[in-house]
């Protein structure tokens, strides 16, 4: 199996349980991903990629199992716990505030406060520290952005994905789970999404990314997990297969052992 | 290298931007007076400070007004406090002294927002339906307490510091408004709490996702509007001198129309203090011009209205065209 340069597991699943009444969503899900490492999530409609991506996010609670973040186990009840574990969600639906500019949606719930420590309390916020800290984090992901003060609705797909990327990155997550990054968005956006994705791992981080397109599986990702009524059936190394085969395990006529 | 092209580009943004609309009709509404009311004192130092203390209450309600709406609420229970929070205001002077009757007022305002709030988060319905629903039972309650009597106040020091009196020469209920609306204004631009109110109602999905309390800044914006009307109340019974059960009952439309043209979304995400406090004196220049241009009260009302619909078609308009 291809394993990533750097062979350290950032994010760790062992036997995932979620039920919701009698329906099991997610019946045992086990696997793991490397720093600096892209795992394709694969799976048909109710395999459980949104119910596992939201046990990993904090939304929802796995009934058993358990996940450990670089090696320690760690209990994820609330999205703020996922965040303080490293873990960051990129959503699907470009979560932006669209009346906000972008060192605003950036730095949403994450303010930078005023030096002095009368106004911090206050919650002042310190606006220029703000820019600079966002024209900083940006660069470094590549993404040209014509004027800090723009508005988000003004701004196309890509370059709020781009944001939003940058938002989880900037927070310094170790692991970030994309859900459908490039589903809202034209050719030549998705590449620069793609593009990104490829910075941001070569940075160490880990990248969970859940996708349909399996050309877009085939191009970013180093591995794919297939999920199949609830359970990871495959985990294999992308390079290793074709897209076919990626098909077949989804609706479940090839088989592989995980 | 480009500090003078962002400088333009900023120019042109505030030039066109739906904040500054306020500005433009503001002046044009005064020039317009000033010219047909050339010969009346409409154009007076005097009259401008008239205006100003009369319009104070409508003021604190409006800059109140601007935080529900920044959440993506409406507050219709706003008239209603003003006129149970004097009458309690009134009539706990006539027992005790200036801060247990302030207290007792501005209670009623907390007590409000936090029903208005809780009802609308636990039954999840919108905030026009259960505001209208407490406006008329406070309404009712206001009619009640006193049988439709009017209170008086006797207290100097209380009419002094919530009506007629001056500090540096500047009227203190133009004091009033500058320091509420100064507060406001800085937690809205300034404050970490104002940029999560916006952020509420700007997107409510992308706030939680981002870790805000949705619910409780809800609450909190709804504490903050009818806290205000609570201080309108106090203000208006400070000026006239006591209280009545009819004090704020037609101000409700004066103050959505006012927020509204200073720029102030009605469906959330976007707030001006500024253009509050100018929309509200906007609107007592125009009560102010008609009533000297010899218009009745009917034809004040229509105006209300007119403006009301221009307003809320310019931001109609604005959102549709993203």
């Amino acid at each position: 199996m291809v394993r990533s340069a750097l062979d350290q597991v950032a994010l760790e699943l062992n036997s995932i349980k979620k039920s919701f009444g009698g329906v099991h969503a997610l019946q045992d899900v086990t696997f793991t991903i490397n720093k600096g490492e892209v795992v394709g999530l694969l799976g048909d409609n109710g395999a459980g990629k949104s119910t596992l991506v939201k046990c990993i996010s904090g939304v929802y609670a796995p009934d058993s199992g358990e996940i450990r973040v670089n090696g320690k186990a760690v209990y994820i009840s609330s999205p703020e716990d996922a965040r303080a574990a490293g873990i960051e969600t990129v959503f699907q639906d470009l979560a932006m505030i669209p009346e906000f500019n972008i060192v605003q949606n950036l730095f949403l719930n994450r303010e930078i406060k005023h030096k002095n420590p009368i106004l911090r309390w206050l919650g002042w916020l310190d606006t220029k520290a703000m820019t600079k800290r966002a024209r900083k984090s940006l660069n470094r992901l590549n993404t040209r952005i014509p004027c800090y003060n723009e508005q988000i609705h003004n701004l196309s797909g890509g370059q709020r994905q781009a944001i939003a990327i940058a938002r989880a990155v900037n927070w310094g997550a170790d692991i970030v789970i994309m859900d459908e990054p490039t589903a809202a968005l034209g050719v030549e956006q998705s590449a620069q999404v793609n593009d990104l994705i490829k910075v941001i791992s070569s940075q160490g981080v880990a990248v969970l990314l859940i996708s349909h397109n399996m050309q877009h599986v085939v191009e970013t990702c180093d591995r794919a997990v297939v999920l199949y009524q609830g359970r990871s059936v495959a985990d294999v190394a992308v390079a290793d297969v074709t897209k076919e085969d990626l098909v077949g395990l989804i609706t479940g006529a090839k088989k592989i052992a995980a | 290298m480009n500090a003078q092209m962002l400088s333009l580009n900023q120019l042109k943004q505030i030039a066109l931007h739906r904040e500054a609309f306020i500005y433009y009709i503001f002046f044009f509404v005064l020039f317009f007076f000033a010219i047909v009311l050339h010969d009346t004192a409409f154009l007076t130092l005097s009259n401008f400070m008239n205006i100003v203390k009369q319009t104070a209450p409508l003021t604190i309600m409006a800059v109140g007004l601007t935080f529900a709406l920044a959440v993506g609420h409406i507050d219709l229970s706003i008239g209603s406090v003003v006129a149970l929070s004097a009458l309690v205001g009134a009539l706990l002077l006539q027992h005790t002294g200036i801060p247990l009757a302030v207290l007792g007022a501005l209670l009623v305002g907390v007590t409000v927002g936090l029903i208005n709030g809780l009802l609308i988060e636990r039954l999840q319905v919108s905030s026009l339906l259960i505001t209208l629903g407490t406006m008329g039972i406070i309404t009712g309650i206001a009619r009640q307490i006193t049988n439709l009597e009017s209170v008086p106040i006797i207290n100097q020091d209380f009419t002094f510091f919530f009506g007629s009196g001056k500090v540096l020469g500047l009227p203190i209920l133009l004091l009033w408004t500058l320091i509420i609306g100064g507060c406001a204004y800085i937690i809205l631009k300034k404050l970490a709490a104002g940029r999560h109110l916006l952020a509420v109602g700007g997107n409510p999905v992308a706030a939680r996702a981002m870790g805000i309390k949705v619910t409780r800044i809800r609450l909190y914006a709804l504490i903050a509007s009818s806290t205000a009307a609570a201080l309108a109340g106090l203000l208006y019974a400070g000026r006239l001198h006591g209280a009545r059960y009819t004090l704020g009952e037609a101000d409700l439309l004066t103050v959505i129309a006012a927020v509204a043209i200073g720029g102030t979304s009605l469906f959330g995400g976007r707030a001006c203090i500024v253009g509050a406090i100018l929309g509200t004196w906007l609107m007592g220049i125009i009560n102010n011009g008609l009533i000297l241009s010899g218009f009745s009260t009917n034809e004040q009302m229509i105006a209300r209205g007119v403006i009301l619909v221009i307003a809320v078609a310019i931001g109609v308009k604005e959102i549709r065209n993203g």
